[in-house]
């Protein structure tokens, strides 16, 4: 048992590498199957992620798309990036800030029947800030669609 | 006039932390370290002062009063604004730094003058770049002319005593990380890498952790009860951020009590030093720079990011440089048995260690893989809980083992007499989980079983004779992660919900609760309106309280916010949220049960009153100056 | 094991994390949201003004001259902040016109009496859908508008002295 302080320093060396790496694989198996992608009602038209699979979604909240049903629970609305829309149904409180025409994202999956259930919104915040992902995602729209972009100043 | 001479003193003051880092240079200059720290304090605070005198009688002429003070703000809340902000953030972080450093220089030296003030050095060159970030890029006493009437910051979210004094203690943890870190690049370069060193450094990594350890649990706390979302930890990047130091932290001082007795761990606990102050650099740049998307957003110059990059890229990566060069030369300590105290002391080392790994990865894949293929993914609460509860789960199961072996070579006799206690509770946990409760979870079954491990084992730890301040102090904590860990496992599987929209006069059944809609109706604040619910909780019949949640409408900013109406009884809380009228008449409530979720919180304030016990241990052995003080630290007698 | 090979580890590691770092702060951060509506016609509209004063509508942007339209509130510090470069516009011969977003008649009263009306008319568009249909996330931001009431080119954020110049010279180009 009693090895060589050198002897037991490259075991030492050994298992610190081998728990690391342990971590390593626990952290990168762990990360393919809880990482939740961002997805613009675009990019859900080219591909759509597999029912059950937990995304992201934002864009705005179209204008006049808000109902609730009669549970009193339930909202429908619709997400929009001004190219691609996607129906969205959230069962829960909904955000202070939640309003139509502004940005949101709203996390779930979609159900078997092809809706999108999200569990979760997030509307923020104020006038003057909106969730980056979806400024970015109506970027990418407004190029795709080649409307006009100011000159570069 | 003030605010210029506040101005004025944050420049005394960094040339003052200029003359403490000339000290690096040697050559005499070094007899000034002690003066030059004590004067960039007295400089630092004066600063401080003048700034919270003009939040204080709200001179709108600076532009950050006008941005984050109001006339109307209760006078505490023109307090606490002083750092509500970049600006007064960064000028507390560095009065913070200029404390640890007066405090270094008025403290004994155990390990000499001549290291104090190569330390001292160190803790001036990272003041120093912190200065000129403030004076440079963010000064807090920036005019703003002419001077508006009325300020701009009443953000109700950020009124609360939740908020206000939980940057303090964060900040108190992160920057007395600084002075490990100071002490480790003191050391390389001096090569006095040892027992003493790890006893002079053992203090200050208590008293930082012991702070970083309130300030988490706070701002955990604060986010429970005014977030309104019935959680208490989100592993949002910016808790990940406050996280990872108190992690490092943590095992930085089980490496350094290794280091102390057995001599052993010498280059590993130099990187833990190192690594520890980085993480709170790294932790303060992420939050600052608006790299990660957080709940916590900030506004963001990019400007700030690259210069907050570059201190950390010079300080990190001169440390870790000095590491790669100087480590090598310091003499190899000595070796152990597995099955020794630091054995498991090591091996906690490398839970922790993955620990952090996962957290950091997870924190930064998201910024990583947007760098490298512009995807854009979240990574939540479920990678983090299906990486770091396992670990956790492996580290309570060494924790009630190793306080138990003796140090140097310990025999394994004596452990399944010692340790019964814990095994009979920790099954009678499981099984009265199953029976009584009906939990089906094996995550949570495990999760009462390592509460329950734990927590005997460390109750009978202070039941044992002759004890040191070390060992009380070790078991103190030890017992706070236990009830933490029942408050976070009960809360979360016993946990009853019910999500309803209400007519007034409805009521609602959640396990043995009931909840009935007695009324709605507005109520009015100092600068908000609001909608408030009643609701009478009653359980089995008896009425327990009445809650009162609100939605409410501020002015000026115009805002929007939700006040959980939370009632904390000795089973745990119950917690509403009301949302908005479905507009026929009905009302949504989100109701939750959450069993003994305070003992999250207790079992937090458990460990930092360790740190505490731990500390005053080391205050009073150390008036005899000899190792010989820690040879009473606790050690069961081994049935050898 | 190479010791010394080891010691370098946790330097190359970082240095690779603040490749990364740089990598990140490099690219633009919060990307705002440039108005679909540049290249377009105003939306049609019609905002009741202060007051007695005459309000703003489509027909006001649309008279042969090209203007600057403005899109602030009173509770926005970025546009106290930039009121000095509007008053220099206007100075400079610039015409300005302003809608009021999200906002009561008396603080947009008091703003302005504060920090000076550049503005020819104003607008208040209390409920902030013609800032939307605007295509504007924010406040404050500027429209550039060409004599037939085709919007031209949108500045995001407060105006700095820098944009001053820019701003005329896209109005000399809407000519």
């Amino acid at each position: 048992m009693a090895a060589k302080p050198k002897q037991q320093r490259l075991i030492l060396a050994v298992l610190a590498l081998a728990a690391l790496g342990g971590a390593g694989v626990l952290a990168a198996s762990a990360l393919g199957d809880t990482s939740t992608y961002f997805y613009a009602p675009t990019d859900l038209a080219a591909e759509r992620p597999d029912a059950g699979k937990s995304i992201r979604l934002g864009g705005l909240v179209k204008t006049g798309s808000v109902s609730r049903s009669a549970d009193g629970l339930t909202m429908r609305f619709t997400v929009t990036d001004n190219v691609h829309e996607t129906p969205v149904s959230y069962t829960g409180l909904v955000p202070d800030l939640f309003r139509e025409n502004q940005g949101v994202v709203a996390t779930g999956s979609f159900a078997a029947d092809g809706s999108f259930k999200a569990r979760e919104l997030l509307a923020k915040h104020d006038e003057n800030y909106m969730p980056p992902e979806v400024a970015k995602a109506l970027e990418r729209s407004n190029k795709a669609t080649g409307a006009a972009q100011p000159p570069a100043a | 006039m003030i605010p210029e001479i506040g101005h004025f003193l944050l420049w005394l003051a960094a040339a003052a932390a200029l003359v403490q880092a000339a000290g690096l240079a040697g050559r005499g200059i070094e007899v000034l370290a002690v003066p030059a720290a004590c004067a960039q304090l007295l400089f630092a605070l004066a600063a401080f002062a003048a700034l919270t005198w003009a939040f204080l009688v709200s001179d709108f002429s600076l532009q950050l009063v006008t941005l984050n003070s109001h006339t109307l703000k209760p006078t505490l809340y023109k307090f606490t604004g002083v750092w509500a902000n970049h600006e007064g953030s960064l000028l507390l972080w560095v009065l913070v730094m200029a404390l640890a450093g007066a405090a270094v220089a008025m403290a004994p030296a155990p390990l000499g003058p001549r290291f104090r003030a190569r330390a001292l050095a160190v803790m001036g060159l990272v003041s120093l770049g912190f200065f000129a970030f403030l004076l440079l890029a963010s000064n807090p006493f920036a005019r703003m002319l002419p001077a508006p009437t009325e300020g701009q910051g009443l953000n109700p979210l950020l009124q609360d005593p939740g908020l206000a004094f939980h940057p303090p203690l964060l900040y108190i943890g992160y920057v007395g990380l600084s002075v490990a870190f100071a002490f480790a690049v003191a050391a390389m370069l001096e090569g006095v890498v040892g027992p003493r060193w790890a006893l002079a450094v053992r203090p200050w990594v208590l008293l930082a952790w012991g702070f970083l350890t309130l300030g988490i649990a706070l701002g955990s706390f604060w986010a429970y009860y005014e977030l309104g979302w019935g959680g208490w930890w989100f592993w949002d990047p910016v808790e990940n951020a406050a996280l990872m130091p108190w992690i490092a932290a943590t095992a930085l001082f089980h490496s350094v009590a290794v280091l102390a007795r057995r001599d052993a761990l010498r280059n590993w606990t130099l990187l833990l030093a190192v690594l520890a102050f980085s993480l709170s650099m790294l932790g303060t740049f992420i939050v600052r720079s608006g790299l990660l998307t957080s709940v916590h957003a900030f506004a963001v110059d990019p400007a700030r990011g690259l210069f907050l990059m570059l201190l950390l890229a010079l300080y990190v990566g001169g440390a870790l440089a000095v590491y790669a060069w100087k480590a090598g030369s310091v003499p190899e300590g000595q070796g152990f048995e597995a099955f020794s105290r630091e054995g498991a002391l090591v091996a906690n080392n490398l839970l922790l260690s993955c620990m952090l790994g996962v957290v950091f990865i997870g924190t930064l894949y998201p910024m990583a893989l947007e760098g490298m293929t512009g995807q854009q993914i979240s990574v939540g609460p479920p990678y983090f809980n299906a990486t770091v509860v396992p670990l956790l789960l492996v580290m309570v199961v060494l924790m009630a083992i190793g306080p138990w072996l003796s140090w140097k070579r310990s025999g394994t006799a004596h452990l399944p007499a010692r340790l019964l206690p814990a095994g009979v509770a920790a099954a009678a946990a499981t099984v009265a989980a199953l029976a009584l409760f009906d939990v089906r979870s094996t995550i949570a079954l495990l999760g009462f079983a390592a509460a329950f491990w734990l927590g005997v084992a460390s109750v009978q730890i202070l039941l044992q004779q002759r004890l040191t301040y070390a060992a009380v102090g070790m078991a103190l904590a030890h017992f706070g992660v236990a009830v933490s860990i029942l408050g976070a496992t009960a809360s979360g599987a016993l946990q009853r919900e019910a999500l309803v929209a209400m007519r007034v006069g409805d009521a609602v059944q959640m396990g043995a609760w009931q909840a009935e809609l007695l009324d709605v109706s507005p109520v009015a604040g100092p600068n908000w309106t609001a909608l408030q619910a009643e609701l009478r909780i009653s359980r089995q019949g008896a009425e327990v309280a009445t809650l009162k949640p609100q939605s409410r409408t501020f002015t000026r900013p115009a805002m929007e916010t939700t006040e959980a109406g939370i009632a904390a009884l000795w089973q745990g809380d119950v917690y509403a949220v009301l949302g908005r009228p479905d507009g026929f008449g009905k009302w949504q409530i989100h109701l939750w049960f959450k069993p003994l979720v305070r003992l999250i919180w207790a079992g937090a304030f458990l460990m930092a009153l360790g740190g505490a016990v731990a500390l005053a241990g080391r205050a009073r052995v150390r008036l005899p100056r000899r190792r010989s003080g820690w040879q009473g630290a606790f050690a069961p007698q081994a049935a050898e | 094991m190479n010791r010394r090979a080891l010691l370098l580890l946790p330097l190359l590691l970082f240095l690779g994390l603040a490749g990364l770092l740089l990598v990140n702060l490099g690219r633009p951060q919060q990307a705002a949201v440039h108005s679909r509506m540049v290249g377009k016609p105003v939306p049609e509209f019609a905002l009741p003004g202060l007051d007695a004063e005459a309000g703003l509508s489509s027909k006001d942007l649309a008279t042969g001259k090209p203007v600057l339209l403005n899109i602030f509130a009173s509770w926005c510090l970025p546009c106290q902040v930039e009121a000095p470069h509007l008053e220099a516009l206007a100075a400079r011969g610039a015409t300005l016109h302003g809608i009021a977003v999200r906002d009561a008649p008396e603080e947009t009263r008091a703003f302005l009496q504060r920090h000076g009306n550049p503005f020819a008319r104003i607008g208040l568009d209390r409920g902030g859908q013609l800032m939307l249909a605007f295509g504007s996330s924010g406040v404050p931001e500027t429209f550039v508008i060409d004599g037939r009431g085709i919007i031209r080119y949108q500045h995001l954020g407060d105006i700095k002295a820098a944009d001053v110049a820019v701003l005329l010279r896209e109005l000399e180009r809407a000519q």
